[in-house]
C-alpha cells in the first residue's frame, strides 16, 4: 500500500535582475546570492493516506501542476520534502515522447519502455492495452494520422496498462470523447478498488466529488482549505466569484455540514423556505409532491440587474437541477437602495429519495462569475421522503410500460 | 525549515538505474537512427552511401588526381598511393565521433526539454543515448573504412587492436565535455554558439588534413597543447606506420577526461533541479 507524506513543501524559481547577474553569481565566489525568490508554493503539509484518492483544485497559477510535478520527482522541490512508497504512475501529459513517424504500436512500446518497462513485459501487456484503446486498426498506422483523442486513448491505455500504487492525474482525461473519459474514470475506481492511491488535479468538479475522498484548494501558493470535496469546491467556487474581496464565511451548520457564504454584499438574501401548496414551511418532501421555493431578497444599494439563481444538489453535492431569473426571462432591472422582493418558484419536486440541500446566489447577468451580489450554499436541506413504489436514483421519472 | 534536500542519486544508483532504463535506452537508440532515414526511398542505404563517398573523394582525389602525398616527414613509412587518403580518412573518421558526441551532448538537454519536464526518467539515460547513436555512426563507417583497408592491402594488422583503448579514451573525454557544455548551456545558451566557432578552428588546430611536421619548428610546440594532437597522431600512427601507440603521450587527455568527467558529473548533480525549472 502507498502513502504519499508531504513536509514543508515549497518551491521557488530563481529570479535574476539580469542575464550577467546568474554568471556573476556562478563566477565570483564572494559575491554572495544575486537572485531573489519568487515562491509558487510554500509550507504545504498534507498525507495522502494508502488506497485514499485526493482531489488538488485551484485556480490557474495557484501551483497545482508544481505540485504534481514535486510529487511525481520531474521537478526538485527548493524545501522540504515528498516521501512516497510504491509504484508510481504520473499523467501529467498524456502522449509525451510519441513520435508521428512511427506507428500506435511502436509508439506504445516506446512510451512503455520510458516508464521502465522491459520489451517483454510491453508485449505481454500489448492486447489489453489495444483492447482498451480502441482504436482499431490505427494502431498500426504512423501516429502523425491520429486525432488528439485517439492519441490520448493510446496513451492512456499505455500509461495505466499496469496498476500502479500511486496514480497521479493531471487534467489529462479532458481531451478524449464522453465514452472514453467515461472508461477512463471506470479504470481509476477500479484501481481504487484495488488499492491504488490517487492524487487528481482537476477542475471538473463532479470528477473531484465523484472519485475523491477529500480535496485540497490551493490559493495563492498556500493550502487554503483542505477537507470534504462538497465542502472544498464550495469554497472555492464563493472563492471564484469573489476574487476581489476574498471575503468568504464559512460555518459549520447544526446538521454538520459546513455552510459558505460569499459576494459583495450589494443584495442580501433575508430568508428563504420551501412551502407546500397551503403555504406552510416544510422540511420533508414526498416524492412528486408540488412544491414552492420562496427567497426574500434586499438591496443594500441601488443595483442595476438582480437575477437570482438556485441550484439543488444531492448528498454528494453533485447538482440535481438549476436555474436563474436570467433563464426565466425575468430579471429585474434599476433597483433603488432598499427594494425587498419575494421569489416565489412553483415545481413539482421530482427528486429520488435521500437528502438535499439548495444553493443560492444573486448576481447580475446570467452567472455569479462577473458580479457576484451574495451567495449562500446549504442555505436549505430538505429531505425527500418515497410512499410510491420503490425506485432507485436522484429523479422521478415514472414510466408507463407495455410489455409485446 | 530550509532543509533543501536533493533526490539526485549518487554514482551507483545513478547507473542501477540506467541499467533499469535499459530497454529505453535501446530503443531510443534505435529509434533515433530509424527517424533519420525512415521517410527516404532507399532508407539504410544512405548511412552506407554517406562514409562511402567521404572515402572515394578523398582517395580520388587527393591520392589519384592531384597525386598528392602526404606533406611532411610522415610520409616516409607510408608507401602506398593510399597514403594520404588513410591518414585523412582516418582523421575524419576520428574528428567526425569527437564532434558528434560533443555537439549532441551539449543540445540533449534542452532538445528534450519536454521529457525531461513532464516524466520522472533516469536523465543520464539521455548522454548514454548520444554515446550509442554517435558510436553506431560510427562502426557503420569504420567498417567501411576496415573493409576498404582490407581490399587495398593496408590493414595494419595486430597494432589495430590498439585503436579500442584510443577510443574508450576519445568517447570518455568527449562525453566527459559534452555533458559539462549540455548542463552550462541549458543556463548560458551562449555556451552552445560558442561551441559550434570553437568546434571550427579546433578541427584546423589539429593535425587532420596537415601532418604536425609541416609546421614552423617555433610553433610546433604549440599544437600539442590540444588534447586531441597526440590522440589523433596515435590513431595516424595505427593506420599509417602501424605501430603500436606511445601510450606515455596521451597523458594530458587522459587527465582531462578524468576531470571532464567527475566536473560534468558533479555539475550535472548539483543543477539538474534548476535546470529543469528553466527547460
Amino acid at each position: 500500500m502507498a502513502q504519499i507524506i508531504v513536509r514543508n513543501l515549497g518551491k521557488a524559481y530563481k529570479r535574476y535582475p539580469s542575464k550577467w547577474s546568474r554568471l556573476a553569481e556562478w563566477m565570483l565566489p564572494f559575491g554572495g546570492n544575486r537572485h531573489t525568490l519568487n515562491w509558487v508554493l510554500q509550507d504545504l503539509n498534507f498525507t495522502v493516506n494508502p488506497g485514499e484518492s485526493v482531489g488538488i483544485i485551484g485556480v490557474n497559477g495557484a501551483g497545482k501542476s508544481t505540485l504534481l510535478k514535486m510529487i511525481s520527482g520531474t521537478s526538485q522541490p527548493t524545501t522540504g520534502s515528498v516521501e512516497m512508497t510504491g509504484k508510481v504512475a504520473a499523467l501529467l501529459e498524456l502522449g509525451i515522447g510519441f513520435h508521428p513517424d512511427f506507428t500506435g504500436r511502436q509508439n506504445a512500446y516506446m512510451a512503455g519502455q520510458l516508464l521502465g518497462y522491459s520489451v517483454t513485459q510491453i508485449t505481454a501487456m500489448m492486447p489489453a492495452i489495444e483492447e482498451f484503446a480502441e482504436i482499431g486498426e490505427y494502431i498500426d498506422q504512423p501516429v502523425r494520422f491520429y486525432s488528439s483523442g485517439m492519441q490520448m486513448r493510446l496513451a492512456f491505455s499505455v500509461a495505466t496498462a499496469d496498476r500502479p500504487d500511486v496514480l497521479i492525474v493531471d487534467e489529462a482525461l479532458s481531451v478524449g470523447d464522453a465514452y472514453f473519459t467515461h472508461k477512463c474514470f471506470d479504470r481509476i475506481r477500479e484501481f481504487r478498488k484495488q488499492g491504488t492511491t490517487l492524487l487528481i488535479v482537476s477542475h471538473d468538479k463532479m470528477a473531484i466529488q465523484s472519485i475523491c475522498d477529500r480535496a485540497i484548494l490551493l490559493n495563492q501558493s498556500k493550502v487554503a482549505i483542505e477537507g470534504k470535496p462538497e465542502m472544498v469546491m464550495d469554497y472555492y467556487n464563493a472563492l471564484l466569484a469573489d476574487r476581489e474581496n476574498q471575503n468568504v464565511r464559512q460555518e459549520l451548520t447544526p446538521s454538520g455540514k459546513v455552510k459558505t457564504t460569499s459576494g459583495s454584499g450589494e443584495a442580501t438574501i433575508l430568508d428563504v423556505a420551501l412551502l407546500n401548496t397551503e403555504g406552510k414551511r416544510i422540511e420533508v418532501v414526498q416524492v412528486a409532491q408540488e412544491v414552492i421555493l420562496s427567497a426574500k431578497v434586499r438591496c443594500n444599494q441601488a443595483i442595476d440587474e438582480l437575477v437570482l439563481g438556485y441550484m439543488f444538489k444531492d448528498r454528494l453535492g453533485l447538482p440535481v437541477y438549476g436555474t436563474n431569473t436570467f433563464h426565466l426571462n425575468k430579471p429585474l432591472k434599476n433597483l433603488p437602495a432598499g427594494a425587498e422582493m419575494e421569489f416565489n418558484f412553483r415545481f413539482i419536486a421530482n427528486f429520488g429519495p435521500g437528502t438535499y440541500s439548495l444553493a443560492l446566489s444573486l448576481h447580475a447577468s446570467d452567472n455569479h462569475i462577473a458580479s457576484n451580489y451574495e451567495w449562500r450554499d446549504h442555505a436549505l436541506v430538505f429531505t425527500v421522503i418515497n410512499s410510491k413504489e420503490h425506485f432507485e436514483g436522484v429523479a422521478w421519472l415514472p414510466p408507463s410500460v407495455e410489455i409485446k | 525549515m530550509f532543509n533543501t534536500h536533493s533526490r539526485s542519486p549518487g554514482l551507483i544508483a545513478s547507473i542501477a538505474s540506467l541499467w533499469q532504463y535499459r530497454a529505453f535506452i535501446l530503443g531510443s537508440t534505435k529509434r533515433e537512427f530509424q527517424t533519420k532515414y525512415k521517410n527516404s526511398l532507399l532508407g539504410f542505404a544512405w548511412p552506407i552511401i554517406n562514409p562511402l563517398a567521404l572515402i572515394l573523394v578523398y582517395t580520388l582525389i587527393f591520392s589519384n588526381v592531384m597525386g598528392t602525398r602526404l606533406p611532411g616527414a610522415a610520409v616516409d613509412g607510408g608507401s602506398s598511393i593510399y597514403t594520404y587518403s588513410i591518414y585523412l580518412c582516418i582523421g575524419i573518421i576520428v574528428w567526425t565521433l569527437f564532434s558528434e558526441l560533443t555537439s549532441r551532448a551539449q543540445v540533449v538537454f534542452l532538445e528534450n526539454a519536454n521529457l525531461l519536464k513532464k516524466l520522472n526518467f533516469p536523465r543520464l539515460c539521455l548522454p548514454v543515448i548520444v554515446i550509442l547513436n554517435a558510436g553506431l555512426n560510427f562502426l557503420i563507417i569504420f567498417a567501411l573504412f576496415t573493409l576498404f583497408l582490407l581490399v587495398t592491402n593496408n590493414f595494419p594488422g595486430y597494432s589495430f587492436l590498439a585503436i579500442i583503448p584510443l577510443l574508450i579514451i576519445l568517447v570518455a573525454f568527449s562525453i566527459g565535455l559534452g555533458m559539462t557544455l549540455g548542463v552550462l548551456n541549458v543556463f548560458f545558451r551562449d555556451v552552445g554558439y560558442f561551441y559550434s566557432v570553437a568546434l571550427q578552428f579546433w578541427f584546423w588546430l589539429t593535425p587532420i588534413v596537415y601532418s604536425a611536421n609541416i609546421l614552423p619548428e617555433k610553433i610546433r610546440f604549440l599544437i600539442f597543447f590540444n588534447p586531441l594532437t597526440n590522440l589523433l597522431q596515435a590513431f595516424q600512427g595505427i593506420f599509417i606506420h602501424h605501430q603500436w601507440p606511445d601510450w606515455s603521450r596521451l597523458w594530458l587527455i587522459c587527465v582531462l577526461a578524468i576531470l571532464l568527467n567527475i566536473n560534468g558529473f558533479r555539475l550535472f548533480r548539483k543543477r539538474s533541479g534548476e535546470m529543469v525549472d528553466l527547460l
